[in-house]
């Protein structure tokens, strides 16, 4: 026990030990200075002759924005088709068949908006290649883009008035040649020497020890894996995800696949205060955060370590805690550490099944996503941060008697405004499609559609609701991970889903930019005594607070009828 | 002015009542989001109480039941009403009060005779004054209107307006040429033009805007209405999607259940007080005597970064008094004295009197001016003095204005005098130096007085983190030692009007708000230019029309107080949405499990409270719901008490006051509002 809890402190100091020089790093390119990655700048120079872009034209938000969703829109069409067309295209030695249209749609905007949701298998739904030029592709550019966005904010915080805040392309491109690339080639080549696949050949035949004859689907698995969680994608090579053996062996690659989904997400946040040289405000925003996952892990560690109640009641020994659905070269203490971090963060990747998980260690996973800021995905988690930033500053500025301010710059009316919106959004998104979906489960449960309503659920009464809520929370926190044990690869959820993953991704994008451009664009107001100061640990007490309250007051009745009445009668 | 300090006097509760009923309109309702869904969700209930009332059906609970509910409703609605009516009427009986004093007087109107006014004067009503007309006052009339002095001086018993019972002079052309409405002439012949439109008056304008016929949501009003309306969206999200997700568990919720949980969510608390924040706010600016123009400008109050502060009469007590004579280059003491008293004998300003007053009567009562004539003090010539008929001229004057008259002349300014000039202004005096025909003869000390507790409101100022600039017409030397003295963080010495003006631009430029106060036609541009300008009401019509406040104390300490006003109302909405919000956790626990708990016994678990049954917990949430508004009314009049000790600090101690408490406060009063209902079922 006491060695499964020291493997997770040791997993997440090494996580800040490597985050510190990389969020110098990040800072660094970022700001153009000089580093060893500048060997890439040929290429970069060439990619830019030829799409005859010119990367020193400076940008105001609304053209970031712009450039932002038109190359996402071209990625989410060429998704579609070529998950629609794998069967027709090379690199299939399976033979696996073309996605249906509904399938493709869900698959292609999960992964263009670094969801990764998988209403599909790995070993049979994709090819080997929409898995590299289709999937892989996608978990790189979803993942700059959520950076890309991050820095334009970045960029408004630190001017004091201006409309110029870099170029799209620039910053973009150099989030994969400079971070994203380089990284991911490391880890895959622990990857590989730990025992990770990396071939393109098909299917092959093992006899087990008890003498039958399995087919194991393998291929360019470690490549995949890499960027799968430096970008916090969380899209499995194999539809069991990180529990399979061939795509998280032992425990250095289950070490290392931990590290490399956070290791981002924290640097970002390093580097939030080094290129806006405030460090105590960064500082702050990272106890927050760390507070935050510590409130969410410490019951999912204790619940998972306890065992569960229901079969102690049996007078069964669970010396290693609740095992059902965990992989035994991880145990309990590992599992519950993933399924809070991966929950936070939005890579959705599991090391075991959540549906399996104890009730209070499923609210910590649905409360994370809903959270959804806690380090959070690539860029976005801290965008997300910034919205409930802005509440508590305009709440927090009020109390003190002075119109709000932030970085200098008054908070008006039109941002408060966005800011609501985004706030609105999440609970929207997430309570609609569960009242949509429990709505047709109760109300037509024999609808004739290919999976009827009343078969979407493996498990009735609260379990089930939580099903439901847990994959329209994961959607729309661009999460990716399933409770599973939901009937999900339909027309209904592919679609339902589809939406709420397009809208849960570009809104709390462009709502932080639009929000730091115009702030940006304001006339500086200096510093006095009656400023509030947003560096204070009162102020950061105060974030915590709108985080904590928004996100009970949204969720609590949703909850109270799933986990929390699941934990109640177990 | 007398001012009643009662909250709720019994004819304004009367009078507010009957409002609260009119405000029921739901035109007049919808301005406010919050409160208006409740008005909906009341009206919904009306029908299911009747339903139930009618037909005995028990579907949707007892008929008992959805009577006390909608009951409870209606009174969160009226509740919320009456704390706006409150505010208005309280604002409006101020204002009235005012405004009575200056009700139908009979009016001496000087009659136009073809194209010129004539001497001719009929007695009219006060109310038929129009702008432009002109009347005469004698003493012991009440002037009947608003206006500007065009010929005359008096003194005026102002104490219907300020309360200040001693007189004050106005006197035609200069800056205190205005008279007001209701106040009395003492002595003295004026004549006045009346300035304004009757209906039009400053406090006709203010009237206006506490009845809510012309007020306008302030900046931060509307960001916070926008704010709340998304929290009440959400709400209205978290109820609607709650009906399928009771299908899927095969819980029956009831109506009541679902108006009651969603009206407790939305932040009725502050809804239901927001316009009355605003109101009060504009009304404690006018118990404090000032006038607003608008709620932004008590608002914009709040935000001030830096304060314009006029040295006389702010920051010293009134004028610079002479305190020593010094003759120098060999002139006898006693000469030196008499020159100076001859040269201020005619001269009205105040240093001229107290140089006279320091000569001493002896010296004085042997002087004579007559034949001489008076050279008056001009802005180019920076000097003033005397040609007497033996043909002798003394000027005394600022240090660089008598030198380049002495050096005009082929005289050098002596090295001794200089010297005296530079020690006199070391220790922050002003030294006046005396010319004889030019040549210098010595020098007078005059010296400022700083008021007592001067600096301890610029230390609070300091610590709200507003900036004081003290704007003098002395030299450098001088203003330097009294804004040490008297604690000012900047000065603007040896200032022009258009110093001011040109200050305020560069700290604005800077992203900074600035108040000033002024009162000379010549300040009207700066007032005009700065984000609070507040006009004193003895100063002329064009400052009081460019400022957006008017001071009728004529008192230049009173930005401080306003700059406290407009944090206070900022503050109270601040903690009152936070108070409103936290309490939100509490009603949680008590209306969940009550939804839930006879299909899903395991939430008893959340039923932390321990409430009787269901129905006594979704009424005592509501009940908690309604009465807190009407419990927090008198905080919502009277603001949040403002204390500077740093925004941190204040944040921390609101948070802790505010939020922690408005997240336990409900947990008790529920939970003993339950106690009580269930004794009766």
């Amino acid at each position: 026990m006491t060695t499964e809890i020291l493997g997770v402190i040791a997993t997440y100091g090494i996580t800040l030990l490597l985050a510190w020089p990389l969020s110098r790093y990040i800072v660094k390119v970022f700001r153009g200075e000089r580093t060893w990655s500048d060997f890439m700048s040929p290429l970069e120079r060439l990619f830019f002759k030829i799409s005859g872009i010119n990367p020193k034209e400076e940008m105001d938000w609304k053209q970031h924005m712009k450039a932002l969703l038109t190359i996402n829109l071209v990625w989410f069409v060429y998704a579609f088709f070529a998950l629609f067309f794998q069967d027709k295209l090379p690199l299939n030695p399976d033979g696996n068949p073309g996605q249906s249209a509904d399938l493709a749609f869900n698959t292609a905007i999960s992964f263009v908006v670094n969801c990764n949701l998988q209403h599909y298998s790995g070993e049979t739904g994709v090819t080997y290649f929409t898995q590299l030029f289709v999937l892989a592709f996608l978990q790189f550019v979803s993942a700059a883009t959520g950076i890309a966005a991050l820095i334009v904010v970045f960029k408004a915080m630190k001017e004091k008035t201006t409309t110029k805040l870099g170029n799209f392309w620039d910053i973009f491109l150099k989030t994969i040649t400079r971070i994203l690339l380089p990284i991911s080639i490391v880890i895959a080549l622990i990857f590989v020497f730990n025992g990770m696949p990396a071939s393109y050949a098909g299917k092959e035949a093992i006899v087990s020890m008890q003498g039958d004859t399995v087919n194991v689907s393998h291929g360019p698995v470690a490549g995949f894996v890499a960027i799968k969680h430096l970008g916090t994608n969380g899209g499995g090579f194999f539809g069991a995800n990180s529990a399979h053996p061939l795509e998280n062996p032992n425990y250095v690659t289950w070490m290392t696949e931990m590290v490399a989904q956070v290791i981002i997400p924290i640097a970002m946040v390093f580097a939030l205060g080094m290129f806006i040289q405030r460090r105590k405000f960064a500082m702050v925003i990272f106890g927050i955060m760390t507070i935050g996952m510590i409130c969410l892990l410490i019951p999912s560690m204790q619940q998972e370590m306890a065992g569960n109640p229901a079969i102690a009641h049996m007078g069964i020994q669970q010396a290693t805690g609740a095992m059902e659905g965990k992989e035994v070269r991880f145990g309990a203490a590992a599992t519950g550490y993933w399924s809070t971090v991966t929950t936070i963060i939005s890579t959705g990747s599991v090391c075991g099944w959540h549906d399996s998980t104890m009730p209070m260690t499923g609210l910590m996973q649905l409360l994370g996503m809903m959270l959804n800021c806690l380090y959070g995905g690539c860029g976005v988690g801290i965008l997300n941060y910034y919205i409930y930033i802005i509440i508590a500053v305009f709440i927090s500025g009020l109390m003190v008697g002075r119109t709000p301010e932030f970085m200098g710059h008054k908070l008006e009316a039109r941002e408060v405004k966005i800011a609501a919106i985004i706030t609105l959004l999440s609970p929207f998104l997430i309570l609609a499609g569960t009242a949509l979906s429990a709505w047709v489960l109760s109300h037509h449960p024999d609808a004739d559609w290919a999976v009827k309503p009343s078969a979407w659920l493996n498990n009735p009464g609260y379990h089930g609701f939580s099903e439901m809520l847990y994959e329209y929370t994961s959607a729309n926190a661009n999460n990716g991970s399933g409770f599973e044990g939901l009937g999900d690869g339909n027309i209904f959820w592919n679609v339902s889903t589809g939406f709420v993953l397009i809208l849960g991704r570009f809104l709390p994008i462009i709502g932080p930019v639009a929000i730091a451009g115009l702030m940006a664009s304001k006339k500086y107001v200096p510093e006095s005594a009656g400023t509030l100061r947003t560096d204070s640990i009162t102020f950061g007490a105060m974030t915590f607070a709108v985080i904590v309250i928004l996100t009970a007051l949204s969720y609590f009745p949703a909850l109270a009828l799933g986990p929390i009445a699941e934990y109640f009668s177990l | 002015m007398k001012h009643d300090n009662k909250l709720f006097p019994k004819e304004l509760v009367m009078e507010s009542l009957k409002q609260s009923f009119v405000k029921l309109n739901p035109k007049l309702m919808i301005k406010n989001p919050v409160m208006f869904t409740v008005e909906i969700g009341t009206a919904v209930m009306l029908i299911v109480a009747l339903y139930a009332l009618f037909t005995g059906n028990k579907e949707q609970g007892s008929a008992a039941y959805n009577v006390s509910i909608f009951l409870v409703l209606f009174l969160t609605v009226i509740f919320a009403n009456f704390a706006e009516a409150i505010a208005e009427a309280r604002g409006k009986a101020q204002a009235e009060s005012l405004r009575k004093t200056r009700e139908e007087t009979p009016a001496k109107k000087v009659e136009l005779v073809g194209e010129i006014f004539t001497n001719e004067i009929k007695i009219v009503s006060s109310s038929s004054l129009r702008k432009g007309d002109i009347f005469v006052c004698e003493p012991g009339d009440i002037i009947p209107a608003d206006g500007e002095i065009v010929q005359g001086l008096a003194s005026i018993d102002e104490s219907a307006i300020t309360g200040e019972s001693a007189p004050v002079i106005r006197e035609a052309g200069g800056d205190k040429s205005s008279v007001v409405g209701g106040t009395k002439v003492l002595s003295d012949h004026i004549k006045v033009r009346v300035s304004t439109e009757p209906g039009e008056s400053f406090l006709d304008k203010m009237i206006a805007l506490v009845e809510g016929a012309s007020r306008q949501k302030t900046p931060n009003e509307i960001a916070l209405t926008i704010l709340l309306a998304s929290f009440t969206l959400v709400f209205i999200i978290v109820c609607v999607t709650l009906k399928p997700f009771a299908d899927y568990a095969q819980t029956p919720i009831t109506i009541a259940a679902f108006i009651s949980l969603f009206v407790c969510l939305i932040p009725t608390t502050i809804g239901g007080l927001l316009s009355a924040i605003g109101i009060a706010g504009m009304d404690r600016a006018l118990r404090a005597n000032v006038i607003t123009k608008s709620g932004k400008a008590v608002e914009t109050a709040g935000d001030i970064d830096v304060l314009l502060l006029d040295k006389t009469g702010t920051i010293t007590i009134g004028n610079r008094k002479a305190t020593n004579f010094y003759a120098t280059n060999g002139v006898a003491t006693a000469d030196f004295i008499r020159l100076c008293a001859l040269s201020s004998l005619s001269d009205e300003t105040p240093e001229g009197k107290s140089i006279v007053e320091l000569a001493g009567k002896e010296v004085v009562s042997k002087l004579s001016v007559s034949g001489a004539s008076l050279v008056k003090f001009t802005a180019e010539t920076r000097s003033s003095g005397i040609d007497l008929p033996d043909g002798s001229r003394i000027r005394k004057g600022a240090y660089d204005a008598i030198r380049r008259l002495a050096e005009r002349e082929g005289f050098t300014f002596p090295a001794e005098t200089l010297a005296k000039v530079e020690s006199i202004s070391n220790d922050g005096g002003t030294p006046l130096v005396v010319a004889l025909n030019s040549k210098v003869q010595g020098v007078i000390e005059l010296q400022d007085i700083i008021k007592p507790g001067i600096s301890e409101r610029f230390d609070r100022l300091r610590r709200m983190g507003v900036k004081t600039v003290m704007v003098t017409g002395d030299n450098p030397l001088t203003a330097k030692y009294i804004a040490t003295k008297a604690g000012v963080d900047d000065f603007i010495a040896e200032a022009k009007p258009e110093d001011k003006m040109s200050y305020i631009r560069k700290e604005q430029n800077e992203g900074r708000l600035v108040a000033m106060m002024g009162d000379g036609t010549n300040d009207a541009p700066a007032l005009a230019q700065a984000d609070v300008g507040v006009a004193m009401n003895s100063g002329t019509q064009a400052a009081k029309e460019a400022g957006n406040m008017v001071d009728l104390d004529n008192d230049p300490t009173k930005l401080i107080e306003i700059v406290e006003i407009g944090k206070q109302l900022l503050m109270t909405r601040g903690t009152l949405t936070t108070f409103s919000i936290a309490n939100d956790v509490a009603k949680y626990f008590a209306i969940v499990p009550a939804l839930f708990v006879t299909s899903i016994p395991a939430l008893q678990g959340i039923n932390i409270m321990k409430l009787h049954s269901p129905e006594t917990a979704i009424l005592s949430a509501v009940i908690f719901n309604a009465i807190i508004i009407p419990m927090l009314i008198p905080l919502a009049l009277r603001g949040v008490a403002y204390k500077p000790i740093g925004a941190s600090a204040l944040l921390r101690r609101n948070l802790l006051i505010y939020g922690v408490g408005g997240i336990i406060a409900p947990f008790i009063g529920i939970k003993l509002i339950d106690m009580l209902i269930a004794l009766f079922m």
